[in-house]
């Protein structure tokens, strides 16, 4: 086989992968400003829960988690009668969402403490409700904070996606096995998939970098 | 059975405690992978930090695209690529020192930039006093540079150290038997992945607490030895 006829399969493989991409950082980032706020709360047990989550997930392998929510949920489920078989497509996206979101509760947490105190006095002063005072004040403040570190978290993400090809996920690592496995073109398949996990990586650092401009665009207007 | 040790199936607990040494023999694995894949890290990520930092740039370019390279690619990936391409050019390695060597290239472009970060946090003015005391280049660099660096990078690996061993499952897909990896097997044998599984998250979950525990020990215990660690 030429190297080109691994094209359409790859193609294939690599849209699941942005595909998954896409939806485990977005899950990610919903995780990881719910619980990194939370992780802020006066309220001990939404800090105690928010504490326990990015603990359990920052501190177990993301290999573990996925293989947890795939072969041990469905056993727990059936152990209190409920149908927690999850297709792997779902026990991807959660495994990668959660697993992330942890890392970046953290990341939420560090930018919101560092947004100056003066600035929650002033909110203070002007009798904002906290909740006012944490949307209008500090998140938009903390938010251009965050990107670089969300940057590198998403080029994380990606690269762990191709975990998910171990609970036979058809995703762009999946498809390389297949085709070596009928193959046997170790050194070509193996080098065009890296080369396309560069690719995208490279793709998806710039389009974090846009982002990082557009949620940072208060700050050049201002000056 | 599994390195010699019974299952007892009788009720969840029994169960998780007589598959315990068996985990533990796992374990034995994850953590000389995780040492020898930290010791590779170290090693390779000077070799790439002191590249990137050369005068040449045809030296510390290359070196630059190399270091991204290895980041921005999985290192699942990366793995397979050693287990399977380096054979048919005759390097025909075990498993696990194919996983370790996997772990070590991957995390070597992280290390790099800690090296980096720790050198040029030593101030011109060192090197200035180190050669108006006529030191050598050679003799700046491990007597001046590298005794100051060192403290000011040693939180940031315990960091990494910590990564490498959370990243050690990935080597089961090439049959090295870590800790998931044996657990997997008591779970096919025994149909019961969720005891086995869940004890494999909990000895994670306490190995990093303990792991990270003795990181923060080290960035108390450092600044009172009067090394600065910013």
């Amino acid at each position: 086989m030429h190297w080109t006829q691994y094209l359409p399969p790859l193609i294939e493989g690599a849209w699941v992968t942005v595909q998954l991409t896409i939806y485990s950082t977005i899950l990610g980032a919903v995780l990881a400003f719910a619980f990194g706020i939370g992780k802020l709360s006066s309220n001990w047990a939404i800090k105690a829960v928010s504490v326990a989550y990015i603990e359990v997930f920052r501190g177990t392998s993301l290999l573990v988690q996925l293989f947890w929510l795939y072969f041990a949920l469905p056993l727990a489920g059936m152990a209190i009668g409920v149908d927690l078989r999850l297709p792997p497509v779902v026990a991807g996206v959660l495994a990668l969402g959660l697993n992330i979101g942890a890392y970046g509760a953290e990341v939420v947490r560090g930018a919101i403490q560092s947004v100056h105190q003066d600035q929650l006095e002033a909110a203070r002063a002007l009798n904002f409700t906290p909740r006012q005072t944490l949307w209008n004040v500090t998140i938009p403040q903390a938010v251009p904070e965050m990107m670089p570190s969300f940057g590198n978290l998403a080029v994380q993400n990606l690269k762990d996606t191709a975990l998910v090809s171990l609970i036979s996920l058809g995703d762009l690592t999946f498809r390389a096995e297949q085709i070596r496995n009928f193959t046997q073109d170790s050194t070509t398949i193996y080098s065009m998939l890296l080369v396309t996990y560069f690719g995208m990586a490279l793709v998806l650092t710039g389009l974090m970098r846009a982002l990082e401009a557009y949620v940072s665009r208060w700050r050049t207007a201002r000056s | 059975m599994l390195f010699g040790y019974e299952w007892d199936l009788s009720s969840p607990l029994a169960f998780a405690i007589s598959i315990l040494p068996i985990l533990l023999t796992g374990m034995v694995v994850t953590i000389q992978a995780t040492v020898l894949g930290f010791f590779v890290a170290l090693v390779l990520g000077l070799v790439w930090a002191v590249l990137k930092a050369a005068p040449s740039r045809f030296i510390a370019w290359p070196a630059r695209v190399v270091t991204e390279f290895i980041r921005d690619t999985p290192l699942l990936v990366q793995l397979f690529f050693l287990y399977y391409v380096l054979p048919e050019y005759g390097i025909v390695l075990p498993a696990f020192l194919t996983g370790a060597l996997a772990l070590g290239i991957q995390y070597s472009a992280y290390t790099s930039e800690v090296y980096r970060a720790g050198l040029e946090a030593v101030g011109a003015d060192q090197r200035e006093a180190a050669r108006a005391l006529n030191f050598s280049a050679v003799h700046t660099f491990t007597h001046v540079v590298v005794p100051q660096a060192i403290p000011r990078i040693v939180p940031a690996m315990g960091n990494y150290l910590v990564s490498i061993m959370k990243d050690v499952p990935v080597l089961s897909v090439v049959t090295v038997l870590e800790m998931l990896n044996v657990a997997k097997i008591v779970g096919d044998r025994t149909f019961d992945y969720l005891v086995p599984l869940s004890l494999v998250g909990a000895l994670y979950l306490i190995m990093t607490l303990l792991a990270s525990g003795g990181v923060r020990l080290l960035d108390t215990w450092l600044p009172k030895q009067g090394i600065p660690l910013k």
